[in-house]
């Protein structure tokens, strides 16, 4: 660690319809880190990565990414500087395969896609790093499946893949292993733990297994704010959190 | 040599059929079927032109058929000045269509839903009144053309079997094109953007531009279907553009099957054939027409493309 | 200045505003709260005029042939929303689109089969017929005003209903979360079924409203709903609001553009190019304010609003 700070978060505020879902939030992200945001239901985690992934604009506040001011950018030029993020309700696109699936992710990354008369399926600058990245998450044996009927788990393995594609620096991963029985969450975990130390990942998580293991960093949203942030071990202590978070999970991870 | 699926075998023998029906027309002297067969032609090219948006790209556009009309009067308003050269006619109507479809464009594109349906639909019912008040083309009573366009000695238009396959191999052509289009890394892009537009913009992609593009190849491409329109009728009129046209190309795509390349094609085949023989039998024609749209909405929404079985790849 | 003119312009402004308003308050709340796209609305304005001119030429009064011809109008809506429209509503919006295109095709040859191809003049009583004088100089038509008042007198019912009654509740909430009203435990088929039905009634009181103006034709409701659409997507789905300042604004520009546009033209071009561009731009004025409006507003003046 001791690195430098890859995003910058200052006083964020975002409220629909007179309810504050962020109030004031500032938090700094470091390069390469893992960084968790835990918190209570409610506390404004989601609306915290449609904020910073530029899905919605935030009313106030700051947003910084590697110097540069990105507060207000618009979604799609996000992934252009090196962001990508993975969805908390699958996203992935039904209807074609697993590989064009991940195609299309490179395809979002190698310049821009007014081409219309090669066939994008056959061209291996886009095949060959796609295969790579459905090899790292362990799907390259459906590539040539339509990816609506696969399972969840393997849904949200695409969405890794298809982040992972884009060979990003800072990836935001919401709930990652939602809705994934224990042995999917672990392979998913043990899947994160390789992507270690190759980029930055801000997670947003409930399970507290997946946190605990993977975390360098935690941050503690309540409310819209940040109460705590710190190693596992300091967030574990505090006071302030314990009192505030209606964790079970908490204590249960305690161990 | 491959063995042909069901649905390969029917797109053979539709365009055998096609391809050899001035033949058979010059056999039995029924010019009447080559008449029907341009006709055919010509708005399965609209149809597969609107398929591009309706149906790899799931904008449902009602304001297709404007195209049909700036085409044909592309061909009318030059040749009511005495201009009859068919290069700047296709020139006029592609370049007017595309460009009618980059301002409409700009500002449908960033609507959703029945917002976009009621625009479009909206846009080309600009066009048409706006046709209608022009006096001077006609108006509501629309334009004669004399003489179809002139492309020089070797293709004459003014005999029906050239125009014919003219249009035939125009279809065949712009087949071809959208079959790499929608292959394409640009097509990828339209058919993943279709309902899931988050998804694609969090990949990194501006997707109400690359809809913007696909929709002015769209409107381009029609504009070209109706520039032979307008060879092929020699009377233009407003009505051409009028919504209700619109809402017959759609039939046919959903006839057809929507996202299938051949669908459309069979989709308008099949309008066209009800449509005449319907018509022949009973003054009131259109309430079974009707209905038979209904029932096809509630109990056959794959259209003729889900009897022909499952696509082996798009 | 012809202000007697001026006057019967702004009256017929008002009074086209008014109409579009009836036909787009119902459309607008469908649209809104069954996310349904009903293409067959203009067919219901046609129903409901040639029902008044029946019933009037057999009763010989137009006001019982108006009060019995509502009625009858609502009985269709039910008809068409149980037989049809109910079966649509979890389908996607072409689905709408095509299957009420395909219920225009049979209203308009129902229509033809039973009344004629011809259209069918709907009488006026006498008193209606007639002037009435605003101030000293100025007359204008009686029949206009009746419309712009009963119009006004229906917007303002209307008001209430969506503002004041349980119902109006049910169908604001209806219009916002339509599963949570559900499992609310209000009958979310019986509320789609009463809103259809009166769209259904206002879009034939429109048509019942102008018949004597125009008569009763076939296929009258297929080009008066494209300016419908347009006075919703200015107002914004959903929003009766909306839709009634959109309807006057639409209604007004429409009217006073095809009176005035030319004048205003000559103003800086040529008697001759005024004459010539003014007919095809008035055309389109109303297509262009829609334009812009949506350049600004995506949503529509009082529409659902984006992120």
């Amino acid at each position: 660690m001791g690195e430098s700070v890859i995003l910058g978060i200052k006083d964020l505020y975002k409220s629909f319809g007179g309810v504050a879902a962020i109030n004031g939030l500032t938090l700094d992200v470091l390069e390469r880190e893992v960084h968790a945001v835990i918190g209570p239901n409610g506390a404004g985690k989601t609306t915290l990565v449609s904020q910073l992934t530029g899905v919605v604009l935030p009313d106030a506040g700051q947003v910084v990414f590697r110097g540069r001011d990105i507060t207000r950018m618009p979604a799609y030029r996000r992934p252009h500087l090196g962001m990508a993020r993975s969805f908390q309700i699958t996203s992935i696109i039904h209807d074609m395969t697993v590989l064009e699936n991940v195609v299309l992710a490179v395809q979002a990354k190698a310049g821009h896609s007014y081409r219309f008369w090669e066939s994008a399926i056959v061209d291996d600058q886009l095949t060959e790093p796609a295969i790579r990245a459905l090899t790292q998450v362990g799907l390259e044996a459906e590539a040539m499946q339509i990816a609506g009927p696969l399972s969840h788990g393997e849904h949200r393995q695409l969405e890794l893949a298809m982040v992972l594609a884009t060979d990003p620096e800072l990836v935001f991963l919401d709930e990652p292993t939602a809705g994934m029985g224990r042995e999917d969450s672990t392979r998913m975990v043990s899947m994160l733990e390789s992507l270690k130390g190759s980029c930055t990942i801000i997670l947003v998580e409930h399970d507290m297994d997946a946190v605990f293991a993977l975390a360098d960093r935690i941050t503690v949203m309540v409310e819209g704010r940040a109460i705590a942030t710190g190693t596992p071990d300091v967030i574990r202590a505090d006071r302030l959190v314990r009192e505030a978070y209606l964790g079970e999970d908490m204590n249960t991870a305690v161990k | 040599m491959k063995s042909l699926t069901l649905r390969g075998w029917v797109t053979l023998v539709v365009l055998v059929a096609l391809a050899l029906l001035p033949v058979f027309v010059n056999m039995t002297g029924r010019e009447f079927y080559l008449v029907l067969a341009t006709r055919l032609v010509i708005l399965a090219i609209a149809a597969v032109s609107l398929n591009l948006i309706l149906g790899y790209g799931r904008m449902i556009s009602f304001g297709h058929a404007a195209y049909l009309g700036i085409g044909a009067y592309a061909v009318g308003i030059p040749a009511y000045y005495e201009i009859y050269n068919g290069f700047i006619h296709i020139g006029i109507a592609v370049v007017v269509s595309a460009a009618f479809a980059f301002l409409t464009g700009l500002v449908c594109l960033r609507t959703r839903g029945v917002n976009f349906i009621m625009i479009t639909m909206a846009f080309s019912m600009m066009v048409f009144f706006a046709f209608v008040s022009i006096e001077e083309y006609g108006g509501d009573d629309g334009l004669v053309i004399e003489v179809r366009s002139e492309f020089g000695r070797w293709v004459n238009l003014e005999n029906d079997t050239v125009l014919y396959y003219v249009c035939f191999v125009s279809l065949l052509g712009i087949l071809y094109l959208i079959r790499r289009i929608v292959h394409s890394r640009f097509g990828m892009v339209i058919q993943g953007a279709r309902g899931n537009e988050d998804r694609m913009q969090s990949l990194g992609f501006d997707t109400f531009r690359y809809r913007l593009v696909c929709y002015v190849i769209a409107g381009a491409l029609c504009g070209y279907a109706g520039a032979l329109l307008g060879n092929f009728t020699s009377f233009i009129s407003p009505e051409m553009m009028d919504w209700t046209r619109s809402g017959e190309l759609i039939f046919m795509v959903v006839l057809g099957g929507t996202s299938s390349l051949f669908g459309p094609v069979l989709g308008a085949g099949l309008f066209i054939l009800l449509e005449e023989i319907l018509s022949g039998f009973w003054l009131y024609w259109q309430l079974i027409f009707g209905i038979f749209l209904i029932l096809v909405v509630l109990f056959a929404k794959g259209g003729i493309d889900s009897w022909l079985g499952r696509r082996p790849e798009r | 200045m012809d202000w007697t003119l001026l006057t019967v312009q702004l009256l017929n402004g008002l009074q086209f505003g008014i109409l579009l308003f009836l036909l787009a308050s119902g459309l607008t709340l469908i649209f809104g709260i069954m996310d349904f796209v009903n293409l067959a609305h203009g067919s219901l304005y046609m129903v409901g005029a040639f029902f008044c001119a029946t019933l009037t030429q057999w009763l010989d009064s137009f006001w019982l042939g108006l009060l019995l011809a509502l009625p009858a109008t609502a009985i269709v809506g039910v008809l068409v929303e149980q037989i049809v429209v109910r079966h649509l509503y979890e389908r996607d919006h072409l689905d709408h689109v095509l299957a009420t295109f395909g219920l225009i095709l049979v209203f308009d040859t129902l229509t033809q089969m039973i009344w004629g191809p011809d259209g069918q003049v709907i009488p006026l009583p006498a008193w209606l017929d007639g002037q009435v004088s605003l101030g000293d100089a100025i007359e204008v038509p009686t029949y206009r005003v009746a419309i712009i008042l009963t119009g006004l007198a229906v917007a303002f019912g209307l008001f209430i209903l969506v503002t004041r009654t349980r119902l109006g509740m049910q169908i604001r909430a209806g219009a916002s979360n339509r599963k949570m009203v559900s499992a609310l435990g209000v009958n979310i088929g019986l509320l789609f079924s009463i809103v259809f039905v009166i769209g259904a009634v206002l879009a034939g009181l429109a048509g019942m409203m102008i018949g004597p103006i125009t008569e009763a034709s076939i296929g009258m409701g297929n080009q008066i709903i494209i300016v419908a659409f347009v006075v919703i997507v200015i107002g914004g789905i959903g929003s009766i609001k909306g839709a009634f300042i959109a309807a006057i604004l639409v209604g007004l520009i429409d009217i006073m553009g095809r009176s005035y546009l030319d004048v205003l033209f000559k103003m800086f071009m040529s008697a001759q190019n005024a004459e010539t561009s003014a007919p095809a731009v008035s055309a389109m004025l109303i297509y262009i304010l829609m334009a812009v409006i949506l350049a600004v507003r995506p949503s529509g003046l009082f529409g659902p609003r984006g992120r």
